[in-house]
């Protein structure tokens, strides 16, 4: 038989364009094949840092996301009442001066009257600098509901966390310990490291109480209760301590564990460090019995400090602090097995395991290196054991301690930043003291100005909280108050409940970019519709009265806008990561990229940032406009290119000065853009080889630091195992340091601002019956969705097309449930119906599903029947954003009352079987329209059918 | 019917896939998808793509299961029930049933490399094949009416418009966990081969006798966290921190 002629070697496209794919927040690189100015075929680059080649099903599949019906097509105008997705089309020259209309009056007379949000946003560098020089307080991005938890607690730990901050040695370590989901937080680094490290035959521990995804090739898996994680990992530092296994020269050296803790009680300072007239920390020499600097050369500080000074003051080390606290048998692991649901065998294997690798398996890298006080070392001593945690642990109203308790671990057995151990990625480690204070008190806030300096930032006591003389919440979400003090990210979260409820005060405006706030980005979605549709009674207007949304694509909180400013597909669009902003470095090298237009838009829709550029413009807002006031930036990319921080500073640290030949710090370089597309889109800069670890204390590295213009001065960090912060909140509470807490906040103060981790019941626990609602309900990230995207896209829909719950096999057993059964899932705040799969792979009092698949009848331009809208659900509607009703009759946020972290993990449930009936996943709303001249999705797709040989 | 070729070169391209690793993230999935649906035959369509009943031809699929092994390790209120993420495409067998059950010749196994094809010219979509096929590997594509299946990226592997590193399958090339290995089975000095040999590759199905080129690689063997060494506490460490603030003094002398 004769084998039929097949063309092997056509090319496969007419060009590649490299740019950065936008599928999730990872921040791949791709190559962009087109063919007949269409999109062929999208592959990882094998240069970029981030992805090294590789590319996951969502980057994959971005051809189905940029031609997507859900699509927006023109600047949007409401016809119809909020929620009816009724809408007529307007021209961009209508749609900007109606904005224009809408927010001059309200930056000249109380620009606190527009809050800003933004939701998903890799351009946060710009958009704070736009709400800034508005002059509003009210600006922040997503964090607040994402993982603030987890970027706070390392910020103030370590100066830096997981993921954008740091992560695990993977060529080197081997032991890596993953807590909870992390599927779309460093997505295909974390699948590309775990491969590694199994490949090298080390071991990969899940704690998770659902075995999917990563943990599904995990050598061991603790199926651990929600909510527990802080628990588990107090009990391993409770066995660190008590076979001491702990790193006792990393504390001395690089750790704040030989500072002299105060003991006073009754005094302003008691639990503070002792410092010097100059608020130099103080330590004690070991050798001399002196009292010294604790950045002083040439000393041994003592870990064993019990002592009263010259001046009478009695001190202890923190390490005699942290011993004595978590020596107590409380923490032993026949003590918390229980709570957990982790044996106190695996507890003690874990801990055993976790010392073994550390201190037997010990890393000597023949690299010398000179630390910060000058002390020059002929090796780098590793003690590879490595974390990562993301939303698992951080979505819990004990998240931050429990992230806390983790960086703690890390640091006892020396793993900072050492070979083998988790590496920081620049610009970090970057010291708690080195980020700003926020701002948005009313002295900071002034019709008609900017607002005094940076919203966001990290409070170092209560007098940087944003509240006025009577401790009330100054900003609209109510961050950097004594509700939520260290909310470094803002809270998202509260904006509509607080701004339908007028508390602190009403808005003007609500401009929201790519928040799908009236669905699955809000806690309590009906009651969020509810408030975004109220009116006021009075006058007939919306109690939000003006709604500005930016997006893409037809999502469910497009319906509830009033202006909608359509944006760009990703491919179509410039954009900045920028080491300003959120970075995407490596451990070894400093890294930052764009986006740039691979196709033009065939819509009438721009780019957010531009738009935003422009608005800006149109305001006069400072830094947006020259003397004359004329525009400074034609577009985001003219912006890019020109703007500066300060001088020598912009959004990208590559080819800068007119030469391109300046990194980190030079001139504007017209040819800027130009140059990285030619590079692939993205530019390193590799760290030396004697500055690639213990980063927080080398010499080297801190001169890179300031070469590369992260800072102006070295800013090392010494890991603060004791949070003197977190100590001044308490003084507070007690009434013996000033700012006096309100009366109301002193008790909470007490017992969650330990100035050493400790873990307690997540508030929602301690709230409800347990009985009445005996079991927790999770979600889990799809690997291959990302937050409500994922579905208007035909490939990814097709793996994911509905969620059911997933029940584990006891559960199912007690109440007769089998696949396919309906349910009624409770919580104490409302009710659900939904579909349900059995699973064993979980913990017994567990039940989980799938994030953001539900969605609203007709949004995202699928069929109103599509099985997303009647058998897709979300836990949201169980979730309130307010705890039950307490003694007091106080309804204190469903937060982590630390960082305002919204506890969406902390949810309690009933389950009962569902009556036969209508199979329809509840609560069900009515269905959105179309918007505007969205056309009629194509009914059958042959993707490249001109293209088939 | 349709014959397997006569004389062969013992050349067996074909994949090797690590389920150690296989986290099940659908990369794979969909590279395929977009890589086939421009390339060798007919575009792999999509039935209602935004409509309440989807569904589309894929040439690679992931499968995943629950599984309780026997005498497992049981970790508190957790079991250890596993999950098996099960990635399957046409294993390109050498005695293809698929091949032989053809009644047009459309189907058949390339005697170069023996990569499995469909000759979509001849394909008049009877389904025989994939009727046969013991593993399900094959799909019709609903709009084109032929029998769409895995082609190795035959149009990929010899791509001399393509850089050497990128002449594998879309697959191989997508895979962020380095879970997909192709190469040359017939040669047992392959990297391939010697990843088989090393790890216990398997068949999948042996009984079916259809000889599958692909090999399946098993988790590797895991140990229990409660069977590690357990650690040995301070000597001295008898009651509250007292015994470790001496060990903590000795220690630091020592230092």
């Amino acid at each position: 038989m004769t084998e039929p002629y097949i063309a092997l070697s056509e090319p496969v496209g007419d060009t590649i364009a490299k740019t950065t794919c936008y599928m999730c927040a990872c921040r791949c690189g791709i190559n962009v094949h087109l063919k007949d100015g269409k999109v062929r075929y999208i592959e990882g680059n094998r240069d970029h840092p981030i992805n090294k080649g590789v590319l996951c099903a969502k980057g994959s599949a971005g051809i189905m996301q940029h031609y997507s019906p859900a699509r927006l097509r023109a600047p949007l105008l409401r016809t119809g009442p909020r929620g009816s997705g009724e809408f007529k089309e307007i021209s961009w020259k209508e749609a900007l001066s109606l904005a224009v209309d809408w927010l001059q009056p309200v930056r000249e007379t109380a620009p606190q009257k527009l809050a800003f949000f933004t939701g998903r946003d890799q351009s946060q560098a710009l958009t704070s600098f736009w709400a800034q020089n508005f002059g509003t307080p009210n600006y922040a991005a997503h964090g607040g509901f994402c993982s603030v938890n987890m970027a706070a607690a390392g910020i103030y730990t370590i100066g830096g966390a997981f993921w954008e901050f740091g992560a695990p040695d993977w060529d080197k370590t081997k032991l890596f310990v993953l807590f909870g989901v992390a599927e779309d937080h460093d997505s295909n680094p974390i699948k590309m490291g775990i491969s590694k490290l199994k490949q090298n035959g080390a071991r990969f521990v899940s704690v998770n109480p659902v075995r999917t995804g990563y943990s599904a090739v995990a050598d061991n898996w603790i199926g651990i209760r929600p909510g527990t994680d802080g628990l588990l990992i107090l009990a391993i530092i409770h066995e660190l301590f008590r076979n001491g296994q702990i790193d006792l020269d990393y504390l001395q050296r690089y750790t704040n564990a030989p500072w002299l803790v105060i003991d006073d009680e009754g005094k302003e300072d008691h639990g503070l460090f002792l410092r010097d007239d100059l608020g130099k920390a103080l330590v004690r020499d070991r050798k001399t019995g002196a009292l010294v600097r604790f950045d002083e050369p040439g000393h041994v500080a003592d870990l064993n400090a019990d002592f009263t000074t010259d001046a009478g003051r009695k001190v202890r080390s923190v390490l005699r602090l942290m011993a004595e606290k978590y020596l107590d048998p409380q923490y032993a692991p026949d003590a918390v097995s229980a709570e957990t649901g982790v044996s106190a065998a695996t507890i003690k294997g874990l801990a055993a395991e976790i010392a073994r690798v550390a201190f037997e398996e010990e890393i000597i890298l023949k690299q010398p290196w000179t630390d910060m006080k000058g002390e020059q070392h002929d090796v780098m001593i590793g003690r590879p054991v490595t974390f990562h945690a993301m939303r698992g642990i951080s979505a819990h109203s004990n998240g931050f301690q429990s992230a806390r308790a983790l960086h703690v671990l890390q640091t006892i057995i020396g793993s900072i930043d050492c070979p083998g151990g988790y590496r920081y990625k620049p610009p970090y480690p970057k010291p708690a003291t080195a980020h700003p204070r926020p701002h948005g008190r009313a002295e900071h806030v002034t019709p008609g100005k900017p607002l005094a300096g940076p919203h966001l930032g990290y409070p170092l006591g209560p007098e940087d909280l944003l509240v006025d003389a009577d401790g009330k919440p100054q900003r609209i979400d109510k961050a950097f108050s004594w509700e939520a003090p260290l909310s470094a990210h803002g809270m998202m979260h509260m904006v509509i409940a607080n701004a339908h409820a007028g508390d602190p005060y009403p808005v003007d405006v609500l401009f929201l970019y790519m928040a799908n706030m009236a669905w699955n980005s809000s806690m309590n979605t009906r009651g969020t519709i509810k408030m975004l549709e109220a009116r006021d009674e009075a006058t007939g207007e919306y109690k939000i009265p003006k709604i500005i949304y930016s997006d893409a694509y037809s999502s469910e909180m497009v319906a509830y806008a009033d202006l909608v400013l359509p944006d760009t597909t990703y491919l179509e669009r410039h954009d900045c990561i920028s080491l300003l902003d959120r970075p995407i470095s490596e451990p070894e090298a400093a890294c930052d990229a764009i986006r740039w237009p691979v196709l033009e838009p065939d819509r009438n829709v721009r780019g957010f940032q531009s738009v935003l550029i422009d608005l800006g413009a149109r305001l006069k807002l400072p830094g947006f406009v020259n003397e004359q006031g004329g525009a400074l930036y034609k577009d985001y990319a003219d912006y890019i290119v020109n703007h500066q921080r300060k001088p020598g500073i912009g959004p990208l640290s590559g080819w800068r000065d007119a030469d391109g030949a300046g990194e980190g710090r030079g001139t504007p370089n017209p040819d800027q853009l130009k140059n990285y597309i030619d590079n692939g889109a993205f530019w390193m800069k590799h760290i030396p080889e004697e500055a690639l670890y213990f980063k927080h204390h080398n010499a080297a590295y801190q001169q890179f630091a300031i070469d590369t213009g992260f800072f102006d001065t070295p800013q090392p960090v010494t890991i603060q195992l004791y949070v003197e912060t977190l100590q001044k909140f308490r003084l507070s509470a007690l009434g013996t340091r000033k700012p006096v807490a309100p009366e109301q906040y002193r008790q909470r103060l007490l017992e969650c601002f330990d100035p050493l981790p400790l873990w307690y019941r997540p508030f929602e626990e301690q709230g409800v019956d347990t009985k009445a609602f005996p079991y927790h309900a999770i979600t889990q990230r799809p690997m291959a969705m990302y937050h409500s995207w994922g579905s208007q896209n035909a490939w990814l829909r097709q793996i994911h097309t509905k969620n059911p719950l997933y029940v584990p096999g006891g559960i199912c057993d007690e109440l007769d449930l089998k696949d396919g059964d309906w349910v009624w899932v409770t919580s104490h705040h409302g009710r659900i119906k939904c579909e349900i799969a059995r699973t064993d792979a979980v913990n017994g009092r567990t039940m989980w599903t799938w994030n953001a698949i539900g969605k609203r009848s007709g949004a995202w331009a699928l069929d109103k029947n599509a099985p997303e809208a009647t058998k897709g659900f979300l836990l949201n509607h169980l979730i309130h954003e307010l705890l039950p009703p307490k003694a007091d009759g106080m309804r204190w946020s469903n937060s982590d009352p630390i960082t305002g972290q919204a506890a969406w993990y902390d949810l309690r449930v009933q389950i009962e079987k569902a009556e036969a009936g209508e199979a329809l996943s509840e609560p069900h709303f009515s269905t959105l329209h179309r918007p505007g001249s969205q056309p009629e999705p194509a009914d059958q797709l042959r993707y490249g059918q001109e293209w088939a040989k | 019917m349709t014959s397997l070729p006569q004389t062969r070169s013992a050349k067996k391209l074909g994949l090797v896939i690590d389920l150690d690793v296989c986290v099940g993230c659908h990369a794979c999935v969909i590279s395929c998808k977009e890589w086939n649906t421009g390339a060798y035959g007919n575009a792999l369509s999509d039935q209602h793509p935004y409509g309440d009943d989807v569904s589309g031809t894929f040439l690679n699929r992931i499968h995943s299961f629950e599984v309780v092994p026997d005498g497992g390790q049981v970790i508190g209120e957790a079991g250890d029930a596993r999950v098996v993420h099960f990635p399957k495409s046409c294993l390109h067998c050498e005695d293809a049933p698929c091949v032989t059950v053809c009644p047009t010749g459309a189907s058949y196994k390339r005697a170069e490399d023996g990569i499995v094809l469909v000759d979509e010219d001849k394909c008049i979509g009877c389904g025989l094949c994939a009727w046969s096929c013991a593993y399900g590997a094959r799909e019709m594509d609903l709009a084109a009416g032929v029998m769409k299946k895995c082609t190795l990226c035959v149009d990929r592997i010899y791509n001399e418009t393509l850089q050497q590193e990128d002449r594998v399958p879309s697959c191989v090339r997508t895979c962020p966990a380095n879970a997909r290995h192709y190469g040359d089975l017939g040669d047992p000095a392959s990297e391939v081969s010697v990843m088989v040999a090393e790890r216990g590759g398997f068949d999948l199905m042996p009984e079916q006798e259809t000889r599958p080129t692909n090999k399946y690689l098993p988790p590797r063997a895991r140990t229990s966290l409660a069977s590690a060494a357990p650690m040995i506490p301070l000597a001295e460490n008898t009651e509250g921190a007292r015994g470790f603030f001496a060990w903590l003094d000795k220690t630091l002398d020592r230092i």
